[in-house]
C-alpha cells in the first residue's frame, strides 16, 4: 500500500470510500507518523490514540453497514488546542488549563465528528492564541518542518507544522489576527480564515471575541475548502453566527483549479508596498502576481489609506477583549490553583494562580487591555480603535467596489529562527501586518503557497468581501494549479 | 515621555489579579511603553463623526426561545474544580473589600 | 458611633431630602438570561448549570427572548421610551459569585429610558421619574463557612453554588426624587409597593422581597433649602417594603446628625440591618472599582421592532392604580376607606378573599381589623401575617353558617395565624363550634334559672332586660360556644315570657 500520509484529504476520503484503505489503517498510519516525527516537531500537545482509533473503527463499521458517509469520512484531522473537546485535554497552550478535560464539545469538533473525520489530537499553539511563532506556548515551541531551527508561525503553528510534517492531512486553526494564515504561509501549507460569523465560536476558548474565527488548514486548497464546508454554517449557540448557508467554497476551489481567472479583478494594496516585506517575500509575491496575470486576472492597485492603523487598532481591541475574556481563569471552577495554603485570601490565591498560570505575553496583553479600557483612557484607546475599525471596513468596502478580491503577501517575512523576535514583542506583532485588516473588517482571507525564498515558503494572501469566501478559494486554487504544492525536505 | 509608568503597570496588574514580580514590572513597563507609543497612532485619525464598530457582523436581535435545554450534571460541573465541598466550589476566604455591587 | 439622633420633625424642618431607588427584579422566565438552564428555586447546589452559566472557557451567551420581552413590557408599563437600538455591555470585576468575572449588563445603552410611575401617598399623586430600565444577569450564591452567622466577615472559606447565576435581572432606576419633604420615607415605600404591584400585574416576576426576587437599594441625601443637593449614600440590603421606609428615615436621621455636628457625608455604600433598623458603612465609593465597561462582543445589538413594541404596549394589563379605582367602586368604599385599605397593604388580600367567596365588607373587616393589628404587633407585612385570603374566606363562611360567632372566629383565626391548620380543622380540633344542640342548651338554661331564682322571677314579672344576666351565666357554662340569641330565646321560653 502507498504511504497514505503523503495523500491529500480528498485522496484519503476516496480511498476509504472505495475500500482501498480502512479508516483504521489510515488513522494508524498517521499515528505512526506522529510517533516517528513529532519528537522533533512538537506539533501535538495531546495525541488521542484511543479516541482516534475508536472513531476510525466506528467509520469503518458504518461504511460496512452501508451507511452514507460524508465527503471527509475516515480522514484524520488535527485540532488546535483552542477548541474544547469533551473529556480530552484542552489547554490553549497554557499552564492555567493544564489537565483540564472539558465537559463539553465545541461546535466545530461536533461537526468534525458528524462529517466522519477522525480527530488525532490537539495541536500546539501560542498561549491563548497570542503570538506568531508558538514560542509563547507553555509546552515548548513547535518547529518548522522546513527547518526545525525555525518557527512554524503562530499562533496555530502546531496545526500548520502537523500538515507540513505529514502528521495529518487536515487541521483546524483559529485566526484572530492571522493565526491560521501566517503559519500556513511559513510552512508552505494552505490556511483559510472564513468570514467572521461563518464558523461557530462555541467552544473556541476566547482570545478576542469580535475577531476570533476558527477555520480550515490543509495542504491543498480543495482540501481546505472541503474542511471549510464541513465545519461552517450557522450555529444557534453562537449569537454572532451568520444565519446563511456557507458559500460553495468547494465548487469555487474546483473552478479555480481549472487555472482560468479571466474576468477576475484583483487589487494590490498600495499601502502594503512600503511596509517592509523582506525582499525575498516581495520577489516571490511579484512573481505570483505575474502568474495570476497569465491566468487571466486583471491586476489593479488599490489604496486603503487606513490599513496602516490596523495593527495599532488590533493591539488595542484584542488585548482589551482578552483582558475581560481571560478574567474567568481564576482557579475557582476549573484549571490551575496555586498558593491556597489555608491562610491566604481568595484575592491573593487568584493573583498567585494567574501569575503562575499565564505566560509573559498573556500578562502583557491583559495589562495592556485593562489599561485601554480604563475610564480615563477608553476614548483615546479602545474607543478610537473601534473607529479605526469602521474606517478600515470602509476601505475594504470601497476596494471591493472596484475589485473582486485583494491580494498581498501573507506575512512580511519567511519563517524566522526560534528566539529571533521574543525579546521585542512589537517585532513579533509585525508578523501579522498584512493579515490583521481582514480580522478587523470581518471578511475572509486565505494564504496559499506561492513560492520559495532561500528555500523557505512564501504565502500569498487573498482577501475577499464578507460572505464571499468562495472568491478567495477560486483565486487560491488557480494559483495553486499554476505553482503547485510545496513539500519540505524529508525529516 | 513615557506613555506608562512602572507604578501604573503595578496598579493595572493588581486590578487584573496578577501577582507580578518586581523583575516583570521592570520588563513590562518598558515593553508596554513601546507598544503604547505605537498603538497611540490610532489617535492620529480624526474621527469625531465616525461611528465605532464593536461587531463586524451586521446582525441584530439574535434571541433564543425560553425553553429549557439539558445542562451539566453536578459531577460534570465540578469535574474541573480545583476544590469542591458539599457539591459546591470551594474558595479561600473572601476579603470584605472584594465585595462588589 | 453613638451620636444622639435628632428628632425626625427637626430634621425635615431643617433639611430637604432627595432620594432615589434602584430596584432589581429577578424575572420569572423558564430559563436563564443567556442559556437554557431552568430558573426554579430550591434545587440541590450546581444542578441548574451548563458551560454558559458556569462561564466555562469557550462557552457563549445567547439572549432569552422572553426576558427581552418582559423588560420591554416593564419599560412600557413605566411609560419609558424603548430603545430602537442598544447593546449589552460587560461590567468587569472579580468576584467568585460571578462565573466569568464580568457581568453581562447594560451600560450607556439601556433598553428602556425616561419614564415615570405615579404613586399615591396620603391621597395625593406623586410622579416618580424613571431614569432607566435595563437587563442583566444575576450572580451565584456563596455560603460563607467558619465565620459568625454565615457572614463573609471572619469566614475561613466560601462555597459557591451557581444555580442562580445567569437568572435574568431587571434593574429599574428612578430619577432623583426631590421635594417630598417629611414624606420621603413614605414616598419611597409607596413607590416600591406600586412598582411591585405593576410587576406582579405584568406577570414578569413573583416579586418576593424575602426570597430576593425583588431587591432594593436606596439613595438618600439631605440639603439645606435653596442649596445644592447633598452627598448621597447608597443603602443596600433593603429587603421588605417596611425596610424601604425605615432605611430612608434612618439614613435621614443619621445624615442630619452628622451634618448637625459639622461633619460631612461620605459617598459610600451602606448596609441596612433589618433587626436594628440602622445602616452601617460598606465600601467607600472613593475607592470604587473602575468596571471597564465595553460592548459585549459575544452578543449582537438589540433593535426591537417598533411593531412588536406597539403590540406589547396594546397587550399591557390595567395598571394597579386604575385597577384599584375600579375595586373601590365595586366595594363601595369612600376615598378614606380605600386609603386605609391601601395603607394597610390589603388591596390584593381583600381582592383575593372576595374571590374566595367572602363579601367585600367581611374581607375588609378581617384584614384591616384583627390581622392588621397582629401584623403591626409582630412587625411583619400584612401578607406575611400567617393567614391566607382563602383561609379568611373560609373563616367568614363558618361565621355566616352560624358555626362560629364573632368571638369564636377570632379564636380560630389565632389558630390559623399560629399555623394550626384550616379554620374548619381548628374549629373541630379545638371543639370551638357554636353549641346549637337545644337539648344540651335547655339543660344549661334550666340550671341557670335554678341557680338564679331572684333574677328568674324578675324576668317572669316582665323585666325582660334582666334576662341578660341569665344569658351570661349560660354563656359561661358553655364556654362561649352557645349562640347568645338562641340562649336568650330559650330562657324567655322556659320562663313563659314572650320575646
Amino acid at each position: 500500500m502507498t504511504d497514505v500520509t503523503a495523500l491529500t484529504a480528498t485522496q484519503i476520503a476516496g480511498l476509504v470510500a472505495t475500500g482501498g484503505a480502512s479508516a483504521v489503517e489510515v488513522t494508524q498510519a498517521h499515528l505512526d507518523r506522529i510517533a516517528a516525527v513529532d519528537g522533533r516537531i512538537n506539533a501535538f500537545l495531546h495525541v488521542d490514540t484511543e479516541g482516534a482509533l475508536a472513531a476510525a473503527r466506528d467509520i469503518d463499521a458504518r461504511r460496512a453497514a452501508g451507511e452514507e458517509l460524508g465527503p471527509l469520512a475516515g480522514v484524520p484531522v488535527a485540532v488546535k488546542d483552542v477548541l474544547t473537546t469533551k473529556g480530552v485535554p484542552t489547554t490553549v497552550g497554557s499552564k492555567i488549563l493544564q489537565g483540564w478535560r472539558p465537559p463539553y464539545d465545541s461546535t466545530i469538533v461536533q461537526r468534525l465528528r458528524a462529517a466522519g473525520t477522525v480527530m488525532l489530537g490537539k495541536t500546539n499553539m501560542d498561549e491563548f492564541a497570542m503570538g506568531s511563532s508558538t514560542e509563547y506556548s507553555a509546552y515548548g515551541p513547535s518547529r518548522n518542518p522546513w527547518d526545525t531551527d525555525r518557527i512554524p508561525g503562530g499562533s496555530g503553528g502546531g496545526s500548520a507544522a502537523a500538515l507540513a510534517a505529514y502528521e495529518a492531512p487536515l487541521a483546524i486553526g483559529s485566526d484572530t489576527g492571522g493565526s491560521i494564515r501566517q503559519p500556513g504561509a511559513v510552512t508552505g501549507t494552505v490556511g483559510a480564515k472564513p468570514t467572521y460569523g461563518g464558523t461557530s465560536r462555541y467552544g473556541l476558548v476566547a482570545f478576542s471575541s469580535s475577531l476570533d474565527t476558527p477555520g480550515p488548514c490543509a495542504r491543498t486548497v480543495l482540501d481546505a475548502a472541503l474542511l471549510h464546508a464541513a465545519i461552517g454554517g450557522h450555529d444557534p449557540r453562537d449569537s454572532t453566527s451568520i444565519p446563511a448557508p456557507v458559500p460553495d467554497v468547494v465548487a469555487a476551489a474546483q473552478l479555480g483549479a481549472t487555472g482560468d481567472l479571466s474576468g477576475v479583478r484583483l487589487g494590490i494594496v498600495t499601502e502594503f508596498g512600503g511596509e517592509g516585506a523582506e525582499p525575498g517575500v516581495t520577489a516571490a509575491f511579484d512573481e505570483a502576481v505575474d502568474t495570476l496575470t497569465k491566468l487571466g486576472a486583471e491586476i489593479v492597485e488599490i489604496s486603503c489609506p487606513h490599513f496602516r492603523y490596523a495593527l495599532p487598532a488590533y493591539y488595542l481591541i484584542a488585548p482589551s477583549e482578552c483582558s475581560s475574556n481571560l478574567a474567568r481563569f481564576d482557579g475557582v471552577r476549573f484549571g490551575l490553583r496555586t498558593g491556597d495554603d489555608g491562610n491566604r485570601s481568595l484575592e491573593e490565591v487568584m493573583s498567585l494562580t494567574r501569575e503562575a498560570g499565564f505566560g509573559p505575553e498573556v500578562k502583557r496583553r491583559i495589562i495592556l487591555g485593562t489599561y485601554a479600557l480604563s475610564s480615563g483612557y477608553y476614548d483615546a484607546y479602545y474607543g478610537q480603535a473601534q473607529k479605526v475599525r469602521t474606517l478600515i471596513t470602509r476601505d475594504f468596502t470601497a476596494a471591493f467596489e472596484r475589485v473582486d478580491a485583494l491580494i498581498s503577501p501573507t506575512t512580511p517575512f519567511v519563517a524566522f529562527p526560534l528566539g529571533a523576535r521574543t525579546s521585542d514583542p512589537y517585532q513579533m506583532y509585525l508578523a501579522d501586518l498584512f493579515t490583521i485588516p481582514s480580522n478587523l473588517y470581518g471578511g475572509p482571507g486565505i494564504s496559499v503557497p506561492c513560492g520559495l525564498s532561500d528555500g523557505l515558503p512564501v504565502g500569498l494572501q487573498v482577501m475577499a468581501p464578507t460572505l464571499a469566501d468562495d472568491r478567495m478559494y477560486r483565486v487560491a486554487a488557480a494559483l495553486e494549479s499554476a505553482v503547485g504544492t510545496f513539500t519540505p525536505p524529508a525529516l | 515621555m513615557a506613555a506608562i509608568s512602572r507604578e501604573e503597570v503595578a496598579h493595572l496588574a493588581r486590578l487584573s489579579r496578577l501577582a507580578v514580580t518586581q523583575e516583570e514590572l521592570d520588563t513590562f513597563a518598558g515593553q508596554l511603553d513601546v507598544i503604547l507609543q505605537a498603538v497611540a497612532q490610532v489617535g492620529e485619525v480624526a474621527a469625531a463623526d465616525i461611528p465605532p464598530t464593536s461587531h463586524s457582523v451586521p446582525l441584530t436581535n439574535v434571541l433564543r426561545e425560553d425553553v429549557v435545554t439539558p445542562g451539566l450534571t453536578p459531577e460534570e460541573a465540578l469535574s474541573g474544580a480545583p476544590d469542591a465541598e458539599e457539591q459546591r466550589f470551594r474558595v479561600p476566604r473572601i476579603l470584605d473589600e472584594d465585595v462588589a455591587s | 458611633m453613638t451620636t444622639t439622633l435628632p428628632a425626625y420633625d427637626e430634621v425635615v424642618a431643617r433639611y430637604e431630602p432627595v432620594i432615589g431607588l434602584e430596584t432589581h427584579v429577578e424575572l420569572g422566565t423558564n430559563t436563564k438570561m443567556f442559556c437554557g438552564c431552568p430558573t426554579d428555586f430550591g434545587g440541590e447546589p450546581n444542578t441548574r448549570v451548563c458551560p454558559v452559566c458556569l462561564g466555562l472557557p469557550g462557552s457563549l451567551p445567547v439572549a432569552n427572548k422572553a426576558a427581552i420581552e418582559a423588560t420591554i413590557r416593564i419599560g412600557l408599563a413605566l411609560n419609558c421610551s424603548i430603545a430602537t437600538w442598544c447593546r449589552f455591555a460587560r461590567k468587569n470585576y472579580f468576584y467568585p459569585d460571578m462565573p466569568k468575572n464580568f457581568q453581562i449588563s447594560q451600560y450607556d445603552e439601556p433598553l428602556c429610558v425616561d419614564g415615570y410611575l405615579d404613586v399615591e401617598v396620603n391621597g395625593e399623586t406623586v410622579r416618580i421619574g424613571i431614569e432607566r430600565v435595563h437587563l442583566e444577569e444575576d450572580t451565584g450564591k456563596s455560603l460563607h463557612v467558619g465565620g459568625a452567622t454565615g457572614r463573609i466577615h471572619g469566614a475561613t472559606e466560601s462555597l459557591v453554588d451557581y444555580n442562580r447565576a445567569g437568572i435574568p435581572l431587571v434593574e429599574i432606576v428612578t430619577k432623583p426624587i426631590a421635594g417630598t419633604g417629611a414624606l420621603a420615607p413614605e414616598v419611597a415605600r409607596a413607590y416600591v409597593t406600586e412598582l411591585r404591584d405593576v410587576l406582579r400585574g405584568l406577570g414578569v416576576s413573583d416579586v418576593r422581597m424575602e426570597e430576593g426576587s425583588l431587591r432594593c437599594d436606596v439613595n438618600t441625601s439631605l440639603n439645606l433649602p435653596g442649596q445644592e443637593w447633598g452627598t448621597r449614600t447608597e443603602t443596600k440590603n433593603v429587603n421588605s417594603l417596611r425596610s424601604v421606609e425605615r432605611a430612608v428615615r434612618s439614613e435621614m436621621l443619621r445624615q442630619a446628625a452628622v451634618l448637625g455636628a459639622g461633619g460631612r457625608i461620605t459617598q459610600e455604600t451602606r448596609h441596612f440591618h433589618e433587626d436594628t433598623g440602622d445602616t452601617t458603612p460598606g465600601r467607600s465609593k472613593e475607592t470604587a472599582t473602575d468596571y471597564r465597561y465595553f460592548p459585549e462582543p459575544d452578543l449582537v445589538p438589540l433593535a426591537p421592532d417598533p411593531d412588536w413594541v406597539a403590540q406589547l404596549k396594546t397587550a399591557l394589563p390595567e395598571l394597579p392604580r386604575l385597577h384599584r379605582r375600579r375595586l373601590q367602586q365595586a366595594w363601595g368604599l369612600s376615598e378614606a376607606d380605600m386609603q386605609s385599605v391601601l395603607n394597610a397593604g390589603a388591596v390584593e388580600l381583600i381582592e383575593a378573599t372576595v374571590t374566595a367567596g367572602a363579601t367585600p365588607a367581611a374581607a375588609r373587616k378581617w384584614w384591616l381589623g384583627e390581622l392588621s393589628r397582629r401584623a403591626n404587633e409582630t412587625g411583619v407585612e400584612l401578607a406575611d401575617v400567617g393567614a391566607t385570603p382563602a383561609q379568611v374566606a373560609e373563616l367568614q363562611g363558618l361565621v355566616d353558617a352560624g358555626k362560629l360567632n364573632d368571638k369564636l372566629a377570632r379564636t380560630v383565626l389565632e389558630g390559623v395565624v399560629a399555623g394550626e391548620g384550616s379554620p374548619t380543622e381548628i374549629m373541630t380540633n379545638r371543639n370551638l363550634e357554636v353549641v346549637s344542640d337545644t337539648g344540651a342548651l335547655t339543660t344549661a338554661v334550666d340550671e341557670a334559672i335554678a341557680a338564679n331564682p331572684v333574677i328568674a322571677d324578675k324576668v317572669r314579672s316582665g323585666k325582660v332586660a334582666a334576662a341578660g344576666a341569665l344569658v351570661g351565666a349560660v354563656m359561661k357554662t358553655t364556654r362561649g360556644q352557645a349562640d347568645a340569641q338562641t340562649v336568650r330565646t330559650l330562657i324567655l321560653e322556659r320562663l313563659g315570657v314572650s320575646a
